[in-house]
């Protein structure tokens, strides 16, 4: 099996901090560009642009649902504009901001959710965001993505500066394993296939693909040889990398820090009914909110670990093969 | 018509052209809402034939001055604005709210690329206008963006995080009116939550306040000239106005926010519009 990881993977930065120094260099290339935050720069490493550009930074305050209006009315004045905050508060107190004056309105305006998922921890559930990528998903014309490290972070960052449209981007509180080497390039849309087993595919996005790398590892350890996807963009889906995969494995688990029903889970699991249907499992959050707890507690307490990973792959290659004797019948 | 002193002799002419066709566009479509349309029809004519820099012929012009009708259901004051101001056709007036009409029921930039901004869900215009005037500071333009706000809109949440951040940004082009014509759709202003001392609420919030009568185009003419005046801070005009105003039967009554009335009644008010009647 071939893999595009470097086995083991070592320890990177914050996908957030990847964000923020992006935008750094985004303000020095571009003068356009312009960046909004809700009274949490320190968290979200928007003050790092902050810094650097005063006249063209903005910390409106506590204040979302303005912050999210604003920056539309600055895309409608030709600006480029980044909003953020966490994630649970960018997508739902500035939903109707994002809902009516960037999708409805078709202004180029780019938000990034920091702390998105259960993985910030100890602050518990009214500052984690399960439901954040279904939820921007859901807003037509939306683009919607969620990177696994450092590099696809910072590479999806400057996509979103290029791209006109309304983006969401959601990246994490914790530092997370390199995926990538420097320079990869990513576009919308275009999954990465980071290993090419053909007995299951394992697609997933966010921290979740981290987990996957180490659990195909453990996985091929026992014979099984996993094809792992990176679909770090949810919106537009990459229903090619789906079809295919399901053509070629014939089982899909899908992997992600979120509610899995609506989710990347149900978004899958609709391209793959629609091109090639397989048997699929889900590891994601069930319908539930999570608690306080470290990063690794959480991950174990609600699903998201290599084990939970290893046994949805046993479960699928379980139906796998009953449906090929139930063929052979 | 770049910036020039105000004719308030042509604005009230236009003013009335807007009123009749604002009457005739309703009764085209058979609904909408003619009473914060009316009420609205002074201000909305001085921005257009005095007050705003805008090109008819140069739609796009970016340095244009930028109007937000954040009170989005009186699009018909808008259309009417537009058409008196040559930049659509007269005929298309009485397309409002037909399917495939860019005259859509609430003002939709995908349909009418004209529109600054897609309103009808209240309280989101003055943030909007935040986000436009900033961006003309950034660009250096000297444009100045005007954002007419409902009184029962000034309810919503949204409108006081903005009022709390312009202010601070001492964002001198943005100026906001009110049109404040005390009647909303469920009831008469102050009977479902308590909206007034409303100009004390702005003077509070930092902004340059100025109280008018929304019906006079010499107080209008003179509030708009005194905001341009005051480069560091925002100014709401908080407009006195009639809802309904210029149709005798419509005048101060709730039930013509938002319902048109029936032929007979139509003819009775395009009587009163065209008669000089004012």
């Amino acid at each position: 099996m071939i893999r595009r990881w470097t086995s083991p993977l070592e320890l990177g930065m914050a996908t957030r901090e990847a964000y923020g120094r992006t935008l750094a260099e985004l303000g020095e290339e571009n003068p356009r560009v312009v960046v909004l935050d809700a009274d949490l720069a320190k968290s979200t490493y928007t003050g790092m642009f902050g810094k650097k550009f005063k006249e063209r930074f903005f910390d409106v305050g506590i204040a979302e649902a303005n912050m999210c209006s604003i920056a539309a009315g600055l895309a409608a004045g030709g600006m480029v504009p980044f909003a953020s905050s966490f994630a649970s508060f960018l997508i739902c107190k500035g939903y109707e901001q994002l809902r009516i004056c960037c999708a409805y309105m078709e202004f180029n305006v780019n938000f990034v959710g920091s702390h998105g998922g259960i993985s910030l921890g100890e602050d518990g559930p009214s500052q984690q965001s399960i439901e954040d990528i279904a939820l921007a998903c859901a807003l037509p014309g939306f683009t919607v993505a969620n990177p696994a490290d450092e590099v696809s972070a910072a590479a999806l960052i400057r996509a979103a500066a290029e791209h006109y449209g309304p983006v969401y981007i959601r990246v994490g509180r914790p530092r997370v394993p390199k995926i990538y080497a420097p320079g990869e390039r990513f576009s919308f849309g275009r999954a990465k296939t980071l290993s090419d087993g053909d007995d299951v595919t394992v697609i997933a996005s966010g921290l979740m693909v981290g987990v996957a790398c180490e659990a195909a590892e453990l996985a091929e350890r026992r014979g099984i040889d996993v094809r792992v996807i990176d679909m770090h963009t949810a919106k537009p889906l990459d229903e090619a990398a789906i079809e295919i995969a399901a053509a070629e494995t014939g089982a899909i688990v899908v992997a992600e820090e979120h509610l899995w029903r609506p989710g990347l889970g149900s978004l899958v699991a609709q391209a793959a009914a629609l091109r090639h249907p397989v048997p699929m499992e889900f590891v994601g959050v069930e319908d539930t909110f999570a608690e306080s707890g470290t990063p690794e507690e959480l991950l174990r307490a609600y699903g998201l670990t290599t084990e939970h990973i290893l046994g949805a792959i046993d479960r699928v290659l379980g139906r796998k093969a009953k449906g090929a004797v139930e063929l052979a019948r | 018509m770049d910036a020039k002193k105000i004719d308030v002799t042509e604005v009230a002419r236009r003013a009335r052209n807007i009123r009749r066709l604002v009457i005739e566009m309703l009764a085209a479509a058979g609904s909408g809402h003619p009473g914060g349309s009316l009420s609205a029809a002074d201000i909305v004519a001085s921005l257009y034939f005095g007050v705003m820099r805008h090109r008819p012929s140069e739609p796009y012009w970016e340095e244009r001055d930028r109007f937000i009708l954040s009170k989005g259901h009186a699009c018909p004051v808008l259309y009417a604005a537009l058409a008196e101001a040559g930049y659509i056709t007269h005929d298309l007036l009485t397309s409002l709210r037909r399917f495939g009409s860019p005259l859509q029921g609430h003002p939709d930039r995908r349909k009418l690329g004209l529109i600054e901004a897609s309103t009808g869900s209240l309280g989101i215009g003055l943030s909007m206008g935040i986000g436009l005037a900033l961006a003309a500071r950034l660009r250096g333009s000297p444009s100045r963006t005007y954002v007419l706000l409902g009184d029962g809109e000034c309810e919503e949440g949204q409108i006081w995080e903005a009022a709390m951040y312009a202010p601070h940004l001492k964002l001198g082009n943005l100026c906001a009116i009110i049109d404040f014509n005390r009647l909303q759709l469920d009831a008469g202003i102050g009977e479902l939550t308590d909206l007034e001392p409303l100009a004390a609420k702005w003077r509070a919030f930092n902004w340059n306040v100025l109280e008018i009568d929304g019906h006079d185009y010499g107080q209008i003419a003179d509030a708009f000239g005194r905001a341009a005046s005051v480069a560091d801070k925002p100014t709401v005009i908080v407009a006195s106005t009639v809802k309904g105003k210029g149709v005798s039967y419509m005048e101060n009554q709730l039930k013509f926010h938002g319902s048109v009335p029936d032929k007979q009644d139509i003819a009775k008010a395009l009587a009163e519009l065209t008669g000089g009647a004012r």
